[in-house]
């Protein structure tokens, strides 16, 4: 098992190595594309704002390259908002994997989200033995539109996509290697794909 | 729905916790990963560390502590301490914290909250407010509470808001050993006067202090300390009696 973290500068990418380690698999850090591509599995990570992690992204022109993996390949929170249209954040044009926007939530609620809450009508082999009331950790300002890519749901200020897929692509808002136990079954659950 | 927080926080010296802890089955109390790993298997949904160490010798023991942490643990953590520079937190989430605290620094240099929250996202910007109520009124204090400063505790709130703080830790100086309950008035003004998530720290007891700094408080979570390191206040047992009083808790 070959699996490749991409590393483009952005954000917290230690502790996703670190939780692949736990489960006994040795992820490698690249932002090489031939490394990248010849990965059984690729993790997409983001943290931070939106508009200069793509700048980080065409800087290592990896941009075009992500969309054309044909393995398995997960985003991570900002990794998965990436892989979409548009985000509201810094108005940025993402790579358009999935055909969703990113919108920010309204001040009825406190932005950030913060914490750990529930993600429901799972649809994908992704969360195989995770049930409805198991807690997922997020920290997220934008959050995926509901919609027919949509492979779990949460419900914060509205209901929305927590969880993405399109063909081999797959995005999780929460970040499954800071969740616990569920977490870590997810990304096993990746591992497996 | 999104739950509340219940956060062990662990002072930190030299790489070790200092705090007495007296947990069963614990080899080795003063080992801060142990005692982390301890936490996220009872439940804590996240934790804090706090350095107090003094010297530079003592820091960076506590960068191979945090990479440690977050080698061995499944949950988020925050690490706060002597934290003045974009260098000290990139240093500091490089090691594979998930989020940093920030105290006097910000107080001193408000522009350090816009640096830190521009260049790596307000998700990972705490700031910690450590205020004492003087003749009615909120003022914020540094170094623990000794030195008073020009802030009025709900201006100060605002303001690391607009400058992007992700979140307040909030510390009330009256409470904070008492272990008579949060400052829930305060709390909840200052969970109206922002919309950035707040922890509510200083002052907690009994499992009761909880319910009220929730319910009458508006927290987004609690942070304590001795009431989880000495047993007293078991998480899974607090976390029941929160679910019991509807409040939404990750159990």
């Amino acid at each position: 098992m070959k699996l490749v973290i991409i590393d483009y500068g952005a954000g917290n990418i230690k502790s996703i190595q670190f939780a692949f380690k736990r489960l006994g698999v040795e992820a490698i850090l690249s932002n090489n594309p031939e490394e990248i591509k010849s990965a059984d599995k690729v993790i997409f990570p983001g943290v931070g704002e939106a508009s200069s992690a793509m700048e980080k992204l065409k800087e290592s022109g990896l941009n075009e390259l992500i969309t054309e993996l044909k393995q398995p390949v997960l985003g991570i929170c900002l990794g998965m908002q990436l892989l979409c249209n548009h985000t509201e954040e810094g108005n940025t044009k993402g790579l358009g994997v999935f055909d969703v926007n990113i919108k920010r939530f309204s001040n009825q609620v406190k932005v950030p989200q913060m914490g750990w809450n529930t993600i429901k009508n799972l649809k994908s082999e992704l969360f195989a033995g995770i049930g409805n009331d198991d807690y997922m950790y997020l920290v997220h300002s934008y959050y995926a539109e509901n919609s027919k890519e949509a492979i779990a749901t949460t419900c914060y200020d509205v209901d929305y996509a927590s969880a993405l897929q399109r063909d081999n692509f797959y995005g999780v808002q929460f970040h499954p290697e800071k969740s616990s136990v569920a977490g870590e079954r997810i990304l096993k659950n990746f591992l497996a794909l | 729905m999104l739950t509340k927080r219940i956060i062990p926080c662990l002072d930190i010296k030299n790489g070790r916790t200092v705090k007495g802890v007296n947990f069963v089955n614990l080899i080795d109390a003063g080992d801060p990963v142990e005692l982390a790993k301890q936490y996220a298997e009872r439940g804590a949904d996240e934790l804090v560390f706090l350095d107090i160490s003094a010297t530079l010798e003592g820091r960076n023991t506590t960068l191979e502590m945090v990479l440690s942490v977050a080698e061995q643990v499944n949950i988020p953590f925050t690490v706060g301490g002597g934290i003045s520079s974009i260098e000290d937190v990139d240093r500091l989430l490089k090691s594979g914290a998930d989020k940093i605290s920030i105290n006097s620094s910000a107080v001193k240099r408000p522009d350090l909250i816009n640096e830190l929250s521009n260049k790596f996202g307000s998700q990972c910007v705490t700031v910690a407010i450590d205020a004492k109520q003087i003749e009615g009124e909120w003022i914020v204090h540094l170094a623990g509470g000794s030195i008073p400063t020009q802030w009025n505790l709900f201006d100060w709130a605002k303001e690391v808001e607009r400058r992007g703080a992700g979140e307040i830790l909030f510390t009330s100086m009256n409470n904070d050993g008492t272990k008579a309950g949060f400052a829930n008035k305060a709390l909840a003004r200052l969970s109206e006067s922002v919309n950035i998530p707040i922890i509510a720290s200083g002052g907690a007891g009994t499992i009761q202090h909880f319910v009220d700094a929730f319910e009458m408080g508006k927290a987004d979570a609690a942070l304590a300390a001795s009431v989880f390191h000495f047993g007293e206040i078991p998480i899974l047992e607090l976390k029941k009696e929160l679910k019991q009083n509807n409040i939404a808790v990750r159990i």
